[in-house]
């Protein structure tokens, strides 16, 4: 008993002595370390570095497990150490330095900690293995850290963090900073958190974010009120560029978001209304077109909160104010000044305008507002609200339909190029989607396609299927598909005509008596033209007996219906100095035929001997006898025709040329286009209803009303008051039914 | 049945030589029952007319003067709506039996008693609805007839709610007077107005939303009271 106890007591009294002769050495070590860090010695010798390294280890080999004492003493020892070396050196030397200087300093004492942890932790490397593991405490090297952390960085940081603020600020105002140093400053905040954030955060980032939000909310103060809308955007563009700038040579990469934001905040947030507004703000911009301030505005719009917001709304009101504008000059210009209803120039005018309008301002959504959606928006919005106005008496949805005839007119008698005709299309068909009132465009393109259909020479087959294929794309397939059956009739009546000229040759027995061509036109597809019952003169009377032969063998089931005021003849005039071929449409010609066999006749003469109405034949009449070419002379010469009239054919009638053609003026429908599509358009909507309930069975009337505008907006828009008086039709007719308990449902009745 | 025996008193005329209680009783039901209806039945052909069978317009006219009530008084309406009479001006055998047992009465006298009674229990809530779209039923005298004319509604709608309420009935009429969308007013409509009377705060308006699915009369009845008041 008494040899183990003797035994364990040498050991531990070995190893108290072991521990003061070891530690005694290092000791030595860390003085030796302290003044190579004051660059008075050199570095270890290999001889001195394993003599500490080799005492260390043989004195942590003696370490029992059982008490750890030698560890412990190890580790408490160099934590002391390393506390009393900071405390004699390291914080004294912070604290009687200031700014630029007490920052060299604590970055060079940071440098130094870190080498001296390095080699104590070098030699004291055992404790790491073992003892830190198994005790679960800081390791050496960390634990060196903390210690700095604690101590030096602890009592240094918030003047540290207010120097490098006062670097910062220097520099924006235009002051030389190191900004190396800086970054090294910075280096040290981001390594006390051994890689996590937080210090740098909590101790630096914070407060510099605070003091540049004042810097900034400061500068926007003033240069909000000295500056101009473009000067100021310049400035918070320069600032913006600054900042990052500076991220990227000193601050940490991970405050970058988050400065913006504050310089973002404090100068375009907090001003964003002042600034649109200025004088010099966002309207004049647009007013004078200045697109590259535009392009700017965007830019920095576009990142703050509801930033485009204010910039799209007052887009929109320039766009529209400028559509109004364009509309009010139109109408001063042309409406006032034009007798007949809808001068052709003024219309055109007024369309191109249109089409000019949009593509500049489209080009600014693209261009300037990189195609921002909600810019976009503002656009469409905009067009729609004056696109739909009423001008020069009219809708803009008979403006459009007419400069579309316009240039398929043009473009048939080549008087503009292919692709010119193809963009003038596009555009058609971009401002079509601001009409509402598009049944209404579809209705009038429809009429000006049949008269050209069949009065002009000079229809290009492409053109109209190049244009009845873009509005189906737009507007989708029973838009066009009317129209598309007309210019098909038309493809094939030159078909039948063939046929038709066959039959003849063939058939000895069928002889017209002229050159006879017709048209067959499938009914549902053309607008619906009055009929009358022209009592035809003779000559004419055969040829449509031998044409109804040859259909009527052709095809049965069909029922052939002769509208002859869409006709046209040519009949030889033989007048005293020569013979001038007159094309005249078959009205006219039926009346000039008559004065073969007679030399004058009264208003009503004619009007009993060929059966027409009275308005009919005024204009009839008053083509031939009052307008520019005199075919018939008029008793009494007045400058209207009345039914007390006479005529007799003006055989002194001349002209220079040898064929002439005498139009018949076209009777303006516009009303009753209006009223058909009106009529049409009840009918739609009552078709929508029963088809929305019919799939629903039962659903509210806010909601009924809401899809059915949905469905239709394709065509018009439906007045809200029109849907409610059909729905209470329906309920009459029993198709729909009120719910009995809720008066706001209805019900559908199979 | 118990109710026909506690009538006793009225019916007393039945002398009862029956034994037990029960068969008094059950005689007594039937025998009074059968009276009851013999005497309604007899009430009925002392006002119809021979030719058709029926109680015609002069037979109302005269049971009206026995009731002393005037015929355009809107109890006899409801004494209609009691019978669920189907042909304005005319009841039948069958509607006047329903009717008079429904009230439980079988003479003038007690008709007339009881009409005050009719008149409450039609302007109870659930009847009320009932009575007033059967009000405009009754109006429909042609075959497939659905409509009624303005006029007729007016005199309708101040009889059936003039008394409950007066102002929206003055102001209604007086529109649909000199309103011109509508020349009649067909079924829905007319539920319409008691709809509003009903749920719509008068006279500020202020609860009406013409989004929802009022008829488009009303939205031009508001509109133009509207207008009228600016």
């Amino acid at each position: 008993m008494t040899k183990s106890k003797k035994l364990r007591k040498n050991n531990v009294e070995n190893n108290v002595e072991a521990m003061e002769q070891g530690w005694a050495i290092m000791e030595e070590g860390i003085a030796k370390l302290k003044n190579i860090l004051e660059e008075l010695e050199s570095q270890f010798s290999s001889e001195e570095y394993m003599r500490l390294y080799t005492t260390m280890f043989n004195l942590a080999g003696r370490n029992n497990i059982d008490d750890d004492y030698i560890c412990q003493q190890l580790y408490n020892n160099y934590k002391e150490s390393v506390q009393a070396y900071i405390m004699s050196t390291v914080n004294p030397s912070l604290r009687d330095k200031h700014d630029e200087f007490m920052l060299r300093e604590l970055v060079r004492r940071w440098s130094d900690h870190k080498v001296m942890v390095k080699w104590l932790s070098r030699f004291l490397s055992y404790l790491d293995r073992y003892f830190v593991v198994r005790k679960k405490v800081e390791s050496v090297k960390d634990l060196g850290f903390s210690c700095f952390r604690d101590m030096a960085y602890g009592e240094v940081k918030h003047k540290a963090k207010d120097a490098v603020i006062a670097l910062i600020n220097k520099e924006r105002e235009g002051g030389q900073i190191d900004r190396a140093l800086l970054k090294n400053v910075l280096d040290v905040f981001v390594e006390m958190g051994k890689g996590e954030i937080e210090f740098y955060t909590d101790d630096f980032e914070d407060a510099m974010l605070k003091d540049t939000a004042h810097y900034y909310s400061r500068k926007a103060s003033q240069w909000i009120f000295q500056d101009s809308c473009p000067d100021y955007m310049l400035k918070v563009e320069e600032c913006l560029k600054t900042e990052k700038n500076r991220v990227s040579h000193y601050l940490h990469s991970s405050s970058e978001t988050k400065l913006l934001e504050q310089v973002e905040n404090e100068l375009l947030v907090v001003y964003a209304n002042q600034l649109l507004e200025k004088e010099t703000g966002c309207r004049a911009l647009l007013r004078d077109d200045k697109v590259d301030e535009l392009s700017r505005m965007y830019r920095l719009f576009h990142n703050i909160p509801k930033g485009l917001e204010e910039v799209a709304k007052i887009f929109k009101e320039h766009v529209h104010s400028e559509g109004l504008m364009a509309i009010q000059m139109i109408e001063d210009a042309t409406c006032n000044k034009t007798e007949k209803a809808g001068g052709a120039r003024g219309e055109h005018a007024l369309m191109t305008t249109f089409i000019e309008l949009h593509n500049k301002y489209s080009a600014y959504t693209t261009g300037c507002f990189c195609n921002n959606a909600v810019l976009h928006k503002a656009l469409k919005q905009a067009f729609e609200s004056f696109c739909n106005q009423v001008v020069c008496g009219t809708s803009n949805a008979d403006h459009l339909a007419s400069y579309c005839d316009y240039i398929l007119k043009k473009g048939g008698s080549e008087k503009i190029s292919d692709e010119a005709i193809d963009e003038s299309m596009d555009k058609i068909v971009k401002l079509l989607a601001y009409i509402s009132d598009k049944d209404l465009f579809a209705e009038f393109s429809r009429k000006k396609l049949s008269r050209r259909l069949l009065f002009d020479r000079n229809v290009n087959d492409d053109h109209e299927r190049l244009f009845l294929t873009k509005l189906k794309q737009q507007c989708g397939g029973q838009f066009t598909s009317k129209m598309e059956g007309m210019v098909t009739d038309l493809a094939l009546a030159k078909e039948n005509q063939n046929q038709f000229h066959e039959y003849l040759i063939n058939n000895n027995a069928a002889i017209p008596g002229m050159d006879l061509t017709v048209n067959v036109l499938t009914t549902g597809f053309w607008p619906t033209y009055k009929t009358c019952d022209l009592r035809l003169p003779a000559e004419m009377v055969k040829c449509v007996q031998v044409f109804k032969e040859h259909y009527e063998a052709k095809t049965k089931h069909r029922k052939l219906t002769w509208i002859y005021s869409l006709g046209t003849c040519s009949i030889n005039g033989k007048f005293d100095s020569k013979t001038i071929e007159l094309v005249v449409g078959t009205y006219q010609g039926a009346v000039l035929l008559l004065f073969n066999d007679a030399q004058r006749l009264s208003y009503s003469d004619i009007k009993t001997q060929l059966n027409f109405e009275d308005d009919d034949l005024m204009r009839v009449l008053h083509s031939l006898s009052c307008s520019k070419y005199k075919i018939l002379k008029k008793d009494p010469d007045s400058k209207f025709v009345s039914p007390n009239d006479y005529f007799e054919f003006n055989s002194k009638f001349t002209d220079k040329m040898r064929r002439i053609r005498i139009p018949l003026p076209v009777v303006d429908d516009r009303k009753k286009v209006i009223q058909d599509v009106d009529n049409d358009r009840r009918y739609s909507i009552d078709a929508a209803l029963v088809r929305i309930m019919k799939g629903r069975k039962i659903l509210g009337h806010q909601q009924l009303i809401l899809e059915c505008v949905e469905m239709l907006s394709n065509m018009f828009k439906p007045d809200v008051k029109v849907i409610k008086k059909r729905i209470e039709d329906l309920l009459a007719r029993d198709y729909l039914e009120r719910d009995a308990e809720n008066p706001n449902l209805y019900k559908y009745v199979a | 049945m118990p109710r026909a025996s506690s009538r006793k008193g009225p019916t007393n005329s039945t002398a009862s030589g029956n034994s037990s209680a029960v068969d008094l009783f059950r005689a007594a039901s039937g025998k009074a029952a059968s009276k009851e209806l013999e005497r309604i039945d007899q009430l009925f052909y002392s006002y119809s007319s021979n030719s058709c069978g029926m109680i015609d317009p002069e037979g109302i006219e005269s049971l009206c003067s026995d009731l002393e009530v005037d015929h355009t008084d809107v109890r006899i309406l409801m004494l209609a709506w009691k019978m669920q009479a189907e042909k304005q001006g005319y009841f039948t055998l069958d509607e006047w039996r329903s009717g008079l047992k429904g009230l439980r009465v079988d003479t003038t006298l007690k008709l007339k008693k009881a009409l005050p009674d009719l008149e409450k229990e039609v302007r109870r809530p659930p009847n009320f609805a009932n009575f007033y779209s059967f009000a405009f039923r009754y109006c429909l005298t042609e075959e497939k007839q659905k409509t009624v004319d303005i006029e007729s509604i007016c005199i309708l709608l101040d009889l059936i709610l003039g008394s409950v309420f007066r102002p929206q009935v003055d102001l209604l009429t007086q529109y649909l007077k000199i309103q011109s969308d509508y020349k009649v007013i067909n079924m829905d409509q007319w539920m319409g107005f008691y709809r509003f009377c009903n749920e719509i705060s008068f006279p500020d308006l202020s609860n009406y939303d013409p989004d929802l699915a009022w008829p488009l009369i009303l939205d031009n009845f508001v509109d133009w009271l509207r207008s009228d008041r600016a």
